[in-house]
């Protein structure tokens, strides 16, 4: 089987979102993988070195530039001719583009895997992780999204994969980016943090938020994450939203701060290796899936544990 | 401007969801439904922009069995002005429920179709995607923030790294994110007068739509439990704790 993953990288570099899609795209077959991009020759190389990339596809034009859906998904769509399956990335990146191409050549998507059984059978939350199904693609090729938190991410060196040039196709012209307003910080990428502090509506203001989680990051070594409450309330930006519609992490320490733990939110760091919940209702929901769990006031609780740390 | 809103009829955001013993499904019998949440958010943008006078007529569309009828009452007594209600049994998939509106759209010709990005029953987040692909049209997912004007929206966008704003020429397909806008309750005088407004049934068959499922659903399963762990009395016995895991 040939498999074509879309590559998601920043212009320069290719993200760390692409490596669990590799290993998953190896499992259906032999991988290829597709760079779209403006000026992206530097990340064709980077994808060239990824073990498991048989080859490089690099399509090179202005109008590929910030990953406009309307543009990049006909290149990928014409190059599936060759291909028998599609793999991107469960980010919000693949999740913008993956559909587009799978409608383009009229397969049903199958989103957001945890598994790969078979070459056609798949395994996929659905209910907010409530429940597992298992579902057989009857399409003749297949095109899938990867929950990176579900496979080992593959190595960015051993690969020496050759590098091909191809046809960027045309812009489709319906579509401008304007700008993005980037969340700065020096902290790690949510998605591959090994450790994340996460803070809910508790902590009653940004200033609050920021003030008592930031300091206890910075001591972990963590990301920050927020749940949904917390982020509708103006205390974190969008970016840091953890659950069934924001990312889904699965760290080695999940801290919970002030969470209660609606099901949406269990949804984004169920599969964390250890969750640990600091809240003061002994009774909220966090606390049944929490190894560690901590009751008390968090104004009291975090600033203490920082300095003990 | 015409605006088409398509909303689903899904089990209400507030219940557990229930794997049916036999893996076939989930057990949506006697289990309270609601129109899905990200959909309810399009039909308010939709009804924004009507009272700013940017829109002048807005459609709810759904796809499912006779009581989506009620998801359909739900969004005309929010403030969509007609219904449409394409009727099956069958559980329909995102590529055929985006061949379904694109049908839909080529009849009422709308400036823009907002939808929500995913529906909390399959999370799916592909039908509007799909829908803009099958149209030809430009998408703005995951909206947080949608302008109008000069034939163009400007749409920003919840993506991993940020917000992202891009300009995109009309028509084209909006899928809304969580924080695009709070949802109205219906008044009850709404309610009344919904029950007036006209809605339309269709089929599948008749729009010359193959609904057959590409994927077959073999099993649904629970996922792994994880257990409650114990806890700690003190600050310091949860620092040795983290300790002991090798992260301070």
């Amino acid at each position: 089987m040939a498999v074509l993953l879309l590559v998601e990288h920043d212009g320069a570099a290719v993200r760390d979102a692409t490596l669990p899609a590799v290993t998953a795209a190896a499992k259906l077959g032999e991988v290829h993988a597709l760079v779209a991009g403006s000026n992206v020759g530097s990340v064709g190389s980077e994808a060239a070195k990824i073990a498991g990339v048989a080859k490089v596809l690099v399509a090179d034009a202005a109008h590929l530039d910030h990953d406009l859906a309307e543009n990049v998904a006909p290149v990928a769509a014409r190059l599936m001719e060759g291909y028998d399956a599609f793999v991107a990335p469960a980010t919000t990146f693949g999740k913008n583009i993956a559909p587009r191409v799978a409608a383009l050549i009229d397969v049903m998507q199958v989103g957001d895997i945890i598994s790969v059984e078979d070459a056609n059978t798949f395994t996929r939350p659905i209910y907010a992780g409530n429940a597992i199904a298992t579902v057989r693609s009857n399409d003749a090729k297949k095109v899938i999204t990867v929950r990176g938190t579900a496979f080992e991410k593959a190595s960015r060196e051993g690969g020496s994969a050759s590098v091909e040039s191809i046809d960027a196709g045309a812009d489709a012209g319906n579509a401008r980016f304007v700008g993005i307003e980037a969340s700065k910080s020096d902290r790690p990428e949510l998605t591959s943090a090994k450790v994340i502090v996460s803070g809910g509506r508790a902590f009653g203001s940004s200033d609050q938020f920021h003030s008592l989680l930031d300091p206890l990051a910075d001591k972990l070594g963590a990301a920050v994450g927020a749940s949904r409450a917390a982020v509708d309330a103006g205390y974190a930006p969008n970016d840091y939203q953890v659950g069934q519609t924001g990312k889904i992490v699965a760290p080695e320490v999940y801290v919970a701060i002030g969470i209660s733990g609606a099901i949406q939110h269990l949804a984004g760091m169920k599969d964390s290796k250890t969750i640990v919940a600091i809240n003061k209702d002994e009774e909220a929901p966090i606390f049944q899936v929490a190894d560690i769990g901590l009751v008390g006031d968090l104004f009291k609780i975090v600033p203490e544990l920082t300095e003990k740390l | 401007m015409k605006v088409l809103v398509a909303v689903k009829r899904v089990i209400d955001f507030n219940v557990k969801p229930r794997v049916k013993m036999d893996g076939s499904g989930v057990d949506l019998a006697n289990v309270k439904m609601s129109m899905n949440p990200f959909d309810e958010i399009a039909v308010e943008e939709a009804i924004r922009l009507k009272e700013k006078g940017v829109a002048t007529e807005i459609v709810a569309v759904s796809i499912g069995p006779a009581k989506a009828q009620e998801t359909l009452r739900t969004a005309l007594a929010m403030g969509a002005d007609r219904a449409i209600l394409v009727q099956t049994d069958e559980e329909v998939e995102p590529l055929a429920v985006a061949k379904i509106l694109a049908r839909i759209a080529n009849e009422e010709q709308p400036q823009l179709f907002i939808l929500g990005k995913q529906a909390i029953d399959d999370d799916n987040n592909a039908t509007g995607q799909m829908l803009a692909a099958l149209l030809g049209w430009p998408q703005g997912t995951f909206a947080s923030k949608v302008e109008v004007g000069d034939g163009k929206t400007t749409v920003t966008r919840e993506v991993d790294g940020g917000l992202e704003t891009e300009a995109l020429d009309l028509p084209a397909v909006v899928t809304t994110d969580l924080r695009l806008n709070e949802p109205r309750y219906a008044s009850l005088p709404n309610i009344m007068k919904a029950k007036s407004k006209p809605l339309a049934t269709r089929t599948p068959e008749e729009l010359g739509v193959d609904t057959a499922r590409r994927l077959e659903t073999l099993k649904v399963a629970e996922p792994p439990k994880r257990q409650a762990g114990e806890k700690v009395g003190s600050v310091d016995e949860l620092v040795s704790k983290l300790k002991a895991l090798g992260v301070a």
